[in-house]
């Protein structure tokens, strides 16, 4: 079954949320509107539709624009073989969106990961502690407003953290820039 | 301070006798046999394998056994990237370490922060202990590292040991 | 009188059954145990919270991060092509594989991933053959050191240090390689490497089979390996394992021939499959795969167009000077040529604006990359998907129940690699 017929079945079945399947470089996007049905529409994918393989769940920053959060999650069937993505929003004043690990354990670790780096909170998550950098850290560094070199963080007795010196570097491009000027490498602050 | 240690020894004068200075002595001692505590972190602790393998064979050098426990290691090699997490380990396990003892910090990660310049990387573990020796490289060749070892040596040769002993003992009394 | 444990029981599940039984008489009893970041047998910075009850586990919790460098948002500030160092220090076992995996995601996105010269796929395949060599090497030297024995550990280190010429011949730096670009790689291979590549070939089948006389038929390791830590199927296609640990458990899904890129569908070869899931099927798995990829690089060796010292110029790189940096005599002499270079130097390649996943079969499991990008040179979100990061996911199941011994057996049996793990 070619992968754009599954796209269309899960838009039979959950109808208005989901969008039309957008297709680049022979992948196939759904996009859902209302983050809180991305439970189901994963239980239906797994067990009607044969993905039985979370590959991923990554998160991506839209800063400046409303909704904050992207939670992106890459479906694949080992069965048959094919492979969906499936993309939510989340607004920043929410920030929260259920948890798919009733789904697919392996969602445990990947959704820590994201509410360390991003700080989306996944309603349902037995176990939603910091995974990557330390308890009590402060800040979501993935976070488009928090600078490459770091805040000032500390914890007495367990960790500090300074600032890294940058001092004048990294020379930095914007992704999507307006033209070649703005995307131009020099010396960015973070808040300009 | 220096200390001059060289062994003056002619075998037709003196026979089977070596007679020196004690600092030269144990500073002899010392430094032929520095068993290191590889604090193997990142991708420079496969090169600290390497020099350990029988290609680029430390042992040769007197460090035959990388002791993995602080109380019986002379010398830490920070290989490879520490990282404000990890920092305190790194910290509580050099003062368990007894003295004399001495640091290597391998690679660009440990002696700078090397190339990752971003929130989480301490920028350099001479933040939070001394260091003897900096080995540059990403990571730096076993050659390298061996370089260093023999320059520690050079430095370990030049202390004066007998001097400091006895300060020590004079200040206790 | 205490209890006497009954330790003749090598079924984890049934272990974990009788310790949740004891769980309910002997509360207080527990001894918290941290195994800690800095241990000889974690490979690398892991630490591990156990609670034991005497010396059976009954809990275990990961605690990772203590190398995470900040790669994905340093991805953000570099350009593609600037990103590609910190691409080789991910799985810094097998840099040349995470570097055609880099390579390969971003083609993807260029959409330029169909157009490769022949000849710079088959480059790519080698180094990614020699890279699962060498890395399922220093995996199975790591097992075995840590369980004892030390001959194995310095055998194949006599291995990899061959491969590692290898590597320096073609690259120039033995480890940290940044072999392949964008569009190619950064050149073509030097006249005597497939000679030198078919040698290590060839003496290489004889090691191996000397390094298996020592462990896979031996009492003691099979003793202390077998039906030790299994996964079940459903467990490891639900906890998202990938590479041989899937492959141990027994499901046959391999990238190289299920998602097939590069020249992989010109070539033969088989996938190992594990049949119980224990310990010693994953280290069995990682064995026959050395032979396998040696069956590669032969196959490779044969086939690869323009031979040993490419007369025919075949070439290594897409003709786009978008992509690709033009030649030297081209930049210095022609304007277009300049006018390329620069920008590609300074902006990077300008990418169209979209999102691509590519997933790429390296030793450890299946690296991704999930690349957003809103055009320009530098992506604007890029997600790296660490096979050892999902594989040590699975460490508070398949603990529970065994001996603190049998840590250090599973954990050389997972064959993680922190760099990657934590990014």
């Amino acid at each position: 079954m070619p992968p754009l017929e599954f796209a269309q079945k899960l838009k039979t079945k959950f109808g208005p949320v989901i969008s039309e399947p957008a297709e680049f470089r022979g992948e196939i996007t759904l996009k859902i509107s209302d983050a809180g049905h991305i439970a189901e529409v994963c239980e239906f994918a797994k067990t009607e539709l044969g993905f039985d393989y979370l590959v991923d769940v990554s998160s991506v920053d839209n800063y400046g624009e409303d909704p904050r959060w992207t939670v992106v999650y890459h479906l694949r069937s080992l069965t048959h073989g094919n492979e969906l993505r499936l993309k939510t929003d989340v607004s920043e004043e929410k920030s929260e969106l259920p948890t798919v690990m009733t789904v697919w354990k392996t969602a445990n670790w990947h959704e820590r990961e994201i509410y360390d780096m991003m700080g989306i909170r996944f309603s349902g998550h037995p176990d939603l502690r910091r995974i990557l950098m330390w308890e009590g850290y402060p800040y979501f560094p993935l976070r488009k407003d928090f600078p490459l070199a770091g805040k000032p963080t500390d914890l007495p007795g367990v960790a500090f953290a300074k600032p890294a010196p940058l001092e004048g570097g990294p020379f930095v491009t914007v992704a999507g820039g307006k033209d070649a000027i703005e995307r131009e490498p020099r010396v960015r602050t973070p808040e300009g | 301070m220096r200390t001059n240690t060289e062994i003056g020894y002619d075998s037709k004068i003196e026979g089977d006798v070596i007679v020196t200075r004690v600092d030269a002595a144990l500073n002899w001692f010392r430094k032929n046999s520095i068993w290191p505590m590889p604090m193997g972190l990142a991708c420079c602790a496969i090169e600290l394998m390497a020099v350990g393998a029988s290609r680029f064979d430390i042992s040769r050098f007197g460090s035959e056994v990388m002791r993995f426990s602080p109380r019986q290691a002379d010398c830490m090699i920070v290989a490879g990237t520490v990282t404000y997490k990890m920092a305190m380990c790194v910290k509580r396990i050099y003062d368990q370490m007894p003295e004399p003892r001495w640091v290597i910090a391998m690679g660009a990660c440990a002696s700078t922060g090397g190339m990752y310049r971003s929130y989480a990387v301490l920028q350099g573990v001479d933040n939070i202990i001394p260091v003897d020796v900096y080995v540059s490289g990403c990571p730096p060749r076993p050659e390298a590292v061996l370089d260093a070892l023999m320059k520690l040596q050079d430095k370990i040769g030049q202390q004066p040991v007998l001097t400091e002993l006895t300060a020590v003992a004079a200040l206790k009394s | 009188m205490a209890t006497v444990h009954d330790i003749e029981i090598r079924d984890s599940a049934a272990r974990a059954a009788q310790a949740a039984e004891e769980l309910q008489d002997s509360v207080g009893e527990k001894m918290v145990l941290n195994m800690g970041p800095s241990h000889p047998a974690t490979h690398g910075v892991l630490r591990i919270v156990l609670e034991l009850d005497g010396e059976i586990i009954t809990k275990a919790d990961p605690d990772i991060g203590y190398l995470h460098r900040g790669d994905e948002k340093i991805a953000e500030n570099m350009t593609y092509t600037q990103f590609i160092p910190y691409t080789d220090r991910l799985d810094y076992l097998a840099p040349l594989a995470n570097n055609v995996a880099y390579a390969l995601a971003v083609e993807k996105l260029l959409g330029i991933d169909k157009e490769l010269p022949p000849r710079c796929q088959y480059i790519r395949v080698m180094c990614a053959e020699l890279a699962r060599i060498s890395a399922h090497l220093l995996g199975l030297g790591a097992f075995a050191m840590d369980m004892g024995a030390v001959t194995v550990f310095l055998l194949s280190f006599t291995e990899r240090e061959k491969i590692y010429n290898l590597a320096e011949a073609i690259s120039g730096a033995r480890f940290t390689t940044s072999y392949t670009r964008i569009g190619g790689v950064m050149r073509d291979l030097p006249p005597t490497w497939l000679g030198q590549c078919q040698q290590f070939c060839d003496e290489f089948i004889p090691a191996l089979n000397e390094l298996e006389t020592l462990l896979t038929r031996n009492r003691i390791w099979m003793d202390r390996v077998r039906n030790l830590a299994v996964i079940s199927k459903e467990d490891a296609i639900n906890y998202g394992l990938s590479g041989p640990n899937l492959r141990g458990s027994g499901v046959e899904w391999d990238l190289r021939k299920k998602q097939p890129y590069l020249c992989y569908p010109d070539l033969e070869f088989d996938i190992p499959t594990g049949s119980v899931g224990d310990c010693y099927d994953r280290y069995l798995v990682r064995m026959e795969e050395m032979r396998q990829s040696v069956r590669i690089l032969l196959q490779c060796i044969k086939k690869i167009p323009g031979g040993a010292d490419n007369k025919t110029k075949e070439p290594v790189n897409v003709p786009d000077g978008k992509v690709v940096l033009p030649p030297k005599q081209k930049v210095m002499t022609k304007m277009e040529e300049l006018i390329h270079q620069f920008i590609l130097v300074t902006q990077g390649m300008n990418c169209p604006p979209g999102e691509v996943y590519f997933g790429h079969e390296n030793p450890k499991g299946e690296l991704g990359f999930y690349i957003n990008s809103r055009g320009g040179g530098t992506p604007y979100r890029m997600k790296i998907r660490s096979p050892s990061f999902v594989n040590l996911s699975i460490i508070p199941k398949i603990f529970v129940g065994g001996l603190i011994s049998d840590t250090v057996a599973i954990l050389g049996s997972l064959d993680f690699v922190m760099g990657e793990c934590d990014r």
